[in-house]
């Protein structure tokens, strides 16, 4: 990049030539300076590299969450409950073993497949489809919280609690409770963003200038739905460790 | 649209503050548009159709890991197998990691390897409470442990000798 960046003074010579880099002073320097051309991520926006940082903070609380999981679960002598047959269900008689549980990883895997589709159309683009295919992301998503809202009634109701369960070791109901508690309140949350935006979209807030709203964003550009589709595949992503982890191991 | 100037600067070196500015200005919406379209992260659909059939396919392995009820070190090895593909496949595809920047991609995926150090120590800890567990507060542990292990140290004999 070309842009005119002023030489910087010798070291010291600062007090003397006060105004040699011509920046503001003061708290408006503060800002200049924290926003200006020295940056690390040359072709990540500052939205995009932003979420990229908060989904690193989030995958240490879901890693806490996993680990003491892993720790109390290594530590009890009482037998582990066996995710196999307490998320099975029963169809025509015949128990299928985790199979709620397969159904869930199924509509997610979806979910993330349509919401890859919607940033694509984006850049291309075509906004009624992006918008179109965001909404679909959006129904998986709240059909895997309605599914879930069905184990967590159903473990409730066979008297799974968070100090105690009759299946197996007491740590069980708590591990359960808050990984995919807090899970689950991603992809609650991850619905109504994707609402908020795909509304954004199907308007064409992001094509013209005179529309632009409350969050917004640039006009033109469609990066939104990448940055809300990182959002969403963590979501995936997260999943596919309690997947494995909790309910296979 | 400030950045959709700058993110442009790395490939278009010749870019001055004053075509910068033109951005900045407002008015240049449609000057903006060809060069956000070239930046963004546009694919073939054909690479998401083929990495979402694989997400697919990877799931009903590991569902199938425990559909035939396999045990012992083959269905940990499957299951983390399957684990980490998928979440390969997650991240490089669907997340574009594998379009961006190295400068990018190290800031985010090495921060979690301090992850790999929580998880052994806290291995270690819960290794470590099972066994103190099993030596005090688990009777029918203790008796097992303590008859397996009461010719080789003579703290469990002392143990098993108080029960």
């Amino acid at each position: 990049m070309t842009i005119d960046i002023h030489p910087l003074p010798a070291r010291g010579s600062v007090r003397a030539a006060p105004n040699a880099l011509e920046r503001p002073s003061g708290v408006k320097g503060v800002f200049a300076d924290w926003g200006s051309d020295q940056r690390s991520f040359k072709t990540a926006s500052w939205g995009k590299t932003m979420m990229w940082i908060f989904l690193v903070s989030d995958t240490f609380i879901f890693s806490c969450f996993l680990i003491s999981y892993m720790t109390v679960r290594m530590s009890t002598t009482v037998e582990w409950p066996h995710p196999s047959e307490i998320f099975a269900l029963e169809f025509n008689g015949r128990k299928i073993p985790l199979i709620l549980i397969a159904i869930m990883t199924f509509d997610l895997i979806t979910s993330s497949g349509t919401m890859a589709m919607a940033v694509n159309f984006g850049y291309a683009k075509n906004r009624r489809m992006a918008a179109f295919l965001m909404v679909v992301t959006a129904f998986f998503g709240a059909t895997f919280v309605g599914m879930q809202a069905f184990e967590w009634t159903k473990l409730i109701h066979e008297g799974v609690r968070p100090w105690g369960n009759p299946f197996g070791a007491a740590q069980f109901g708590s591990c359960f409770f808050m990984i995919t508690g807090f899970h689950g309140f991603h992809v609650s949350v991850g619905v109504l963003f994707l609402l908020f935006i795909a509304r954004n979209v199907w308007r064409g807030d992001y094509d013209f200038p005179e529309k632009r709203g409350f969050f917004t964003g640039r006009k033109g550009r469609y990066e939104i739905i990448e940055i809300m589709g990182l959002y969403w595949h963590f979501v995936d992503l997260v999943w596919v460790f309690i997947f494995a982890l909790f309910y296979l191991w | 649209m400030i950045e959709g100037a700058l993110d442009n600067g790395g490939k278009h070196m010749t870019a001055t503050t004053e075509h910068a500015r033109a951005h900045v200005s407002g008015h240049a919406a449609s000057a903006a548009r060809p060069a956000a379209q070239a930046h963004g992260q546009q694919h073939p659909i054909r690479v998401y159709l083929i990495v979402w059939v694989a997400l697919f396919v990877l799931s009903t392995a590991s569902y199938l890991v425990d559909y035939f009820d396999l045990h012992g070190l083959l269905r940990w090895f499957l299951i983390i197998l399957f684990m980490w593909l998928k979440a390969g496949f997650i991240v490089a595809i669907f997340m574009h990691m594998a379009w961006e920047r190295l400068a990018l991609v190290f800031a985010i995926l090495t921060p979690p390897g301090a992850l790999a150090i929580f998880l052994g120590i806290m291995a270690v800890e819960g290794d470590y409470t099972k066994s103190d567990r099993q030596a005090n507060f688990a009777p029918a542990a203790v008796e097992t442990q303590s008859r397996a292990a009461a010719a080789e140290t003579p703290m469990a004999q002392e143990t098993a000798g108080k029960e």
